[in-house]
């Protein structure tokens, strides 16, 4: 059913930051995902798309396991996150969860200053004060630099987080995440909050941290998709259609589903 | 060329008959709600200012630290005063605790199964139980079953157990206030559901959940029926201006059981003590409350961005 194009194009072989085997999952008695198999190439960034309600975010919450924290989820199945089971029974959820960090549709800093969002994945993982000011100051600015808003928020880092503008909080959000040195950074619908000249920083953002990071990026903007994506997979009611490269998926989909769904906004 | 003088310019915005009547039930209805809002004030300025003209007289230091005298004809307050103070004290100790972790529990850690939903009924249905009953029960559990007697312990516990399902009730709603995008962001950095609650829920709920405990302190001193029986004397007299005159393992008085003593069952009491006794018991929650507001000023200056 699903079309997986090997990309025999490529010169090396690829690494993948995930895959998962027959990944399967009920919310209760209802399928949400369906067989999906697919293998997320490390360091770039994949999209994925797909009408609402296909699965999408769902499949973004099994790669750090916080479907599980919404009750009355099953999974069955198989997933590596770089190249290890993480339903292994030495997998720790929470260190898990610092590997694949994961930004959301709506910015969601704590309301706390931006200097302690920046250091509370630190603060959760390590003992009570073994960050030194030194130390805390330079991870802040390091964090916030990779994000392009030190120089905005270098004088502000003592305002709560939730003051600041929609924008600025998408890149907090993304920043926040950086000093745990988190391999695979999942976003869902990352922009959709964010007014046009945000959604262009923040793509602009995502490829520079491209390479550094896996990117995998839920979307409906089919535009950011091509736009921002090298790989690009399109879900259809919990089952994964296609899986291709972003141009030959949106200029030549295999599947009919697939061009449907791309020509409904581009045919 | 548009001859219909309805909709010419001059008129177009000219008020008809019925914007005209709009207007009206719109003032009619705007001062009919401020008065209805305004009636909840004068009551309660009525009771006061009644209970203040009463108990002038009365009203002195002295009165709030003698005790009780002549059969409680005359004197002071000191014995019920501290007694109160006592059993709302150690009650709270009790059950703000143990109801504010209840709920951190039904809300952030307990899955939607029948133990949540029987517990859940459980609390809905222990705060429409009557205080009569609540007695009746301390009674049983405490003074007989626990031992421990008539007591300020078995009155408090008697107490705490009537204002924990109201505690938890109020922390759950206080909980559910904090978004739920707070903890997910907590949880997708690999925080723990203890760290999630401590370094985020609870600093961001404890006003709303101080509130509810609060109510609770107005509660527990008003009511005379879970103590009168479980811990609650008529008259006793302790050492005048010392704090630690009750021990918790005897019976002690209590501003809301003097009342009624005096009220009712006592002929020939001076005629301001009824009064300045209901005056300090209303000053004494409003105390607590103070207090509690000036507490919960501090957790939220003291919190950090």
């Amino acid at each position: 059913m699903a079309i997986n194009c090997n990309m025999d194009s490529q010169t090396t072989p690829l690494n993948y930051s995930i895959e998962t085997e027959n990944l399967n999952l009920w919310y209760g008695d209802f399928q949400a995902l369906i067989d999906v198999n697919v293998k997320i190439p490390d360091g770039q960034i994949t999209s994925l798309i797909g009408p609402s309600g296909c699965g999408k975010s769902t499949l973004l919450r099994c790669f750090n396991r916080v479907n599980e924290r919404y009750g009355n989820v099953t999974t069955e199945g198989k997933i590596e996150v770089l190249g290890k089971n993480i339903y292994d029974s030495d997998v720790s959820l929470p260190e898990l969860r610092k590997t694949v960090g994961m930004v959301f549709q709506r910015p969601n800093p704590l309301p706390i200053s931006v200097y302690e969002n920046i250091l509370f994945g630190l603060r959760i993982h390590s003992p009570v004060g073994h960050l030194t000011r030194a130390e805390s100051d330079q991870i802040v600015e390091e964090a916030l630099t990779s994000v392009f808003l030190w120089d905005d928020l270098k004088d502000r880092l003592k305002v709560r987080a939730t003051s600041l503008q929609l924008e600025q909080q998408q890149k907090l959000c993304i920043a926040r995440l950086l000093p745990l040195k988190p391999r695979v950074i999942l976003m869902d619908e990352p922009c959709s909050a964010l007014d046009a000249k945000g959604t262009l920083a923040v793509e602009e953002l995502m490829e520079v941290l491209a390479g550094k990071y896996t990117f995998l990026i839920v979307t409906h903007n089919m535009a950011q998709a091509r736009r921002v994506s090298k790989e690009c997979i399109f879900m259809f009611l919990g089952e994964l259609i296609e899986h291709r490269e972003t141009q030959a998926l949106f200029q030549t989909p295999q599947h009919p589903k697939t061009a449907d769904y791309v020509q409904m906004r581009y045919g | 060329m548009n001859t219909d003088t309805q909709t010419s310019p001059q008129t177009m915005f000219t008020e008809t008959a019925i914007s005209r009547q709009k207007r009206h039930i719109e003032n009619v209805m705007r001062v009919f709600l401020f008065v209805i809002t305004s009636l909840m004030i004068i009551p309660l300025l009525l009771i006061i200012g009644y209970l203040f003209y009463k108990a002038l007289p009365v009203l002195s230091l002295d009165f709030l630290f003698t005790n009780p005298k002549d059969n409680m004809r005359a004197g002071g307050l000191w014995a019920p005063f501290l007694g109160t103070i006592y059993l709302v004290v150690v009650s709270l100790l009790v059950s703000a605790p143990i109801g504010v972790f209840a709920a951190v529990y039904l809300n952030e850690y307990a899955r939607d199964n029948w133990f949540t939903r029987i517990t859940n009924l459980a609390v809905v249905n222990l705060a429409g139980v009557p205080s009569i009953v609540h007695a009746l029960f301390g009674v049983g559990a405490f003074v007989l079953f626990a031992g421990l007697g008539e007591s300020i312990l078995a009155a408090s516990l008697t107490l705490a157990i009537m204002t924990l399902p109201v505690i938890i009730a109020s922390t759950t709603e206080a909980l559910k206030a904090v978004p739920m995008s707070f903890r997910e962001a907590c949880w997708n950095l690999g925080a723990t559901r203890w760290q999630t609650i401590r370094r985020i829920v609870l600093p961001n709920s404890i006003s709303g959940i101080l509130t509810g405990v609060i109510l609770q302190v107005s509660r527990a001193a008003g009511e005379t029926a879970p103590i009168m029986f479980t811990g609650a004397v008529f008259y006793k007299a302790i050492a005048e201006g010392d704090l630690f005159a009750y021990n918790i393992v005897e019976q002690c008085m209590a501003l809301s059981l003097h009342l009624f003593t005096i009220s009712t069952q006592v002929p020939d009491v001076t005629e301001g003590i009824p009064y300045g006794t209901a005056i300090v018991l209303v000053g004494t929650v409003l105390l607590v409350n103070a207090a509690a507001i000036v507490l919960r000023v501090y957790l939220r200056t003291r919190k950090k961005w």
